[in-house]
């Protein structure tokens, strides 16, 4: 026991600068990127916390730099003086802030409602709509991801007037609903079909019927791709922008479109941009550190097969 | 509507469908087709003014599609029993489809050929191929459509950038959540509060952190949105920023499902780092790689929020893509007709655009070894 048999090579266990540099390189790389990807972020926040003086000089470190304020929390109606005090504009930032939050979750669970059921139909059955088969009915709804907003956008301006539909949040949900379906479609096609269907099988064999398989037995399994589509969704509904802008005015107006109509009117009070940038932006921060996981599964569903 | 040849789940049930069951269900089909039929045509007939009911708006229209759509549904399940059940799965969503986009597009196609300014009194009307011959003599929108095709070449750098990142991520490193944390941020941000944070404040030229750092790198006369090709190169870069992160985790959702066997084969046969990166990884990505860059142009070619929030279009439509020309073409003239066929002539370019590319994709795609 006292001499070791196995060990490495003197090759191996000699210093290998090529290595070690390589090593560098990769971190460095990361860091500097890293850097790049939360610099806005931290820039923003912070900026929210600045007094006039201390934009101009382009202090960066709270604390260190510049005594932060609550400038931009004041502006919005909602710092700690603020707070109980009457404010047109707190109850105009929550109006929209509230507007973003139902649309956005909404027009999602509507999605995943509506593209799980035929994701799940299209991967376990056979349809024939007149002369389209199962292979032309995926594409037909995959095929609305190529279709850009604005083909759809000015005949909705249209048709929404005809409906009274225009600025309401009704619309909107309609509207958003179709442009994330084929997404969930796509997340939730790939995930069906990685079920084996002997699972349905031993449920119809035990008297449970196709839709009770469906709901008690498929979508559980499928949870983890149901969240990831409902995230992607969220975030592409909730950052929208152009048919917000062109289909609403005054009911049912979303945050993005309060950020976009600050900055063009009055000189820019950059602490009041500044807070409503991060407001805008924080809420999928939470989403994204949180639930980091799932979204990443949920983009690499249809890399890789 | 559901065949019963080969599904991949069989079902097998025994249905005892009454006649008076069958007559019932072909009864509300048919009815609530015809309740729609009517209402539609007689909303018609009110629009233009040949009865007049007195309709605000065309909700009783809405109202009886919905209630056709409800009866259809419920027919199948009278109709074919189980099978018809099955139907139930995809039936509305393709309802929803056909609805929100087919109808929409014809319409749009009707609105494409006339002259239709939404705050003038005299409302639509017909003008042949006059939309065809402004949109053919309209500098500004051909040179919309000179900047996508910039915008979507750029998406090779973004690619370039990407593969290098999934790359490092991929390698043995600590705190891999940290950075897969910090690059998926930008991809979550809002395009409009980006382009405040960035376009807006960062890039700002007196005080903006950005420009600090520029002039402290001893340029002295900087604008960033100056001139025409700076400005497009800061839209193009601030687009990247937000989307390099999507195809990021796609390739390296790919980089993560190659076999380990085969770079430890590679590395007993004594090829370099970066033969095993040409000859194998690189090779074995391509399938991936393709599917992402496609994804990314079928983003790319949507880009506008950036763009109308930053330059609205400007210097001179240097940075105008096609959606944000078509914003703001309707939001200063309102003219909705002109508008839509731009936008159908667009449509029409990335449909061909799109299938000539996926046929390349599918080839080249085709394994080859």
């Amino acid at each position: 026991m006292t001499q070791q048999i196995f060990r490495d090579s003197d090759a191996d266990r000699a210093f290998r600068p090529s290595w070690f540099l390589g090593r560098a390189a990769i971190y460095a790389v990361l860091l500097v990127w890293a850097f790049i990807c939360l610099f806005p972020i931290y820039w923003t926040l912070t900026t929210s916390f600045k007094a006039a003086p201390d934009v101009m000089q382009g202090n960066l470190v709270p604390w260190v730099d510049f005594e932060p304020k609550m400038l931009g929390l004041r502006s919005l109606g909602l710092s700690p003086e603020t707070i109980f005090a009457e404010s047109t504009v707190r109850a105009e930032f929550l109006k929209r802030f509230w507007n973003s939050v139902i649309v956005a979750l909404c027009s999602s669970a509507l999605a995943l409602v509506l593209g799980s059921m035929a994701a799940y139909g299209l991967s376990r059955f056979n349809y024939r709509f007149s002369f389209m088969k199962n292979a032309d009915i995926s594409f037909f709804f995959l095929s609305q991801l190529i279709l850009p907003p604005v083909v759809l956008a000015l005949p909705f301006l249209v048709l929404y007037k005809e409906l009274a539909l225009l600025d309401t949040r009704i619309g909107l949900i309609l509207l958003y609903t179709l442009t994330v379906m084929p997404i969930v479609i796509w997340i939730m096609r790939d995930q069906f079909s990685s079920i084996p269907t002997e699972l349905e099988e031993a449920a119809l064999v035990d008297g449970l019927s196709i839709w009770g398989a469906f709901v008690t037995i498929i979508l559980p399994i499928a949870l983890p791709g149901m969240v990831a589509a409902f995230i992607l969704s969220l975030v592409l509904t909730w950052n929208e922008y152009f048919f917000a802008a062109l289909l609403t005015s005054t009911n049912a107006n979303t945050l993005p479109v309060m950020v976009a109509s600050q900055t063009g009117s009055q000189g820019i009070s950059w602490w009041s941009m500044a807070a409503l940038s991060s407001a805008a932006i924080l809420p999928l921060i939470l989403v994204a550190i949180l639930l980091e996981k799932y979204i990443i599964k949920g983009m690499a569903a249809g890399a890789v097969k | 509507m559901v065949s019963t040849e080969a599904d991949y789940l069989h079902i097998v049930t025994a249905d005892n469908i009454s006649a008076a069951r069958i007559r019932f269900g072909k009864t509300i089909m048919w009815a609530s087709a015809a309740l729609l039929c009517v209402v539609g045509l007689v909303q018609y007939l009110d629009s233009q003014g040949i009865v007049s009911l007195g309709f605000e708006t065309w909700r009783p229209t809405l109202y009886a599609f919905l209630i056709w759509a409800s009866c259809l549904c419920w027919g199948q399940v009278l109709l074919y029993g189980e099978r018809g059940k099955l139907a139930l799965f995809v039936l509305p969503a393709a309802l929803f489809a056909v609805a929100m986009v087919v109808f929409p597009l014809i319409f749009a196609l009707g609105i494409a050929f006339s002259n239709w300014n939404l705050s003038s009194p005299t409302g639509r009307q017909f003008n042949g191929l006059d939309n065809i011959r402004q949109m053919w003599g309209d500098p500004f929108y051909w040179n919309a459509l000179k900047n996508m095709v910039w915008y979507t070449l750029a998406i090779v750098v973004e690619y370039a950038i990407a593969f290098g990142l999934a790359l490092a991520l991929n390698a043995q490193i600590r705190a891999r959540k940290f950075f897969r944390v910090a690059f998926l941020l930008p991809l979550m941000l809002s395009p409009v509060a980006v382009s405040w944070m960035i376009g807006k404040s960062m890039l700002e030229i007196r005080f903006g952190p950005v420009a600090h750092l520029v002039r402290e790198l001893g340029f002295d006369q900087i604008s960033f949105f100056g001139s025409p090709e700076m400005a497009r190169f800061m839209i193009m870069a601030m687009d990247a920023w937000t989307f390099i992160p999507f195809m990021m985790i796609m390739i390296l959702a790919g980089l993560q499902a190659i076999p380990k066997e085969l770079h430890e084969a590679a590395e007993v046969d004594g090829a370099s780092g970066w033969r095993r990166f040409w000859e194998i990884t690189f090779p074995l990505m391509l399938p991936v790689s393709i599917t992402a860059i496609l994804i990314r142009i079928i983003f790319k070619l949507k880009l506008a929020d950036i763009i109308i929030n930053i330059t609205a279009g400007g210097p001179g439509g240097a940075t105008d893509s096609v959606t944000s020309f078509i914003f703001r073409e309707y939001r200063d003239r309102s003219n909705v007709g002109y508008g839509t066929l731009l936008a159908i002539v667009y449509l029409v370019l990335i449909v061909i655009a799109m299938t000539i590319l996926m046929k390349l994709a599918d080839r080249w795609m085709r394994p080859r070894y």
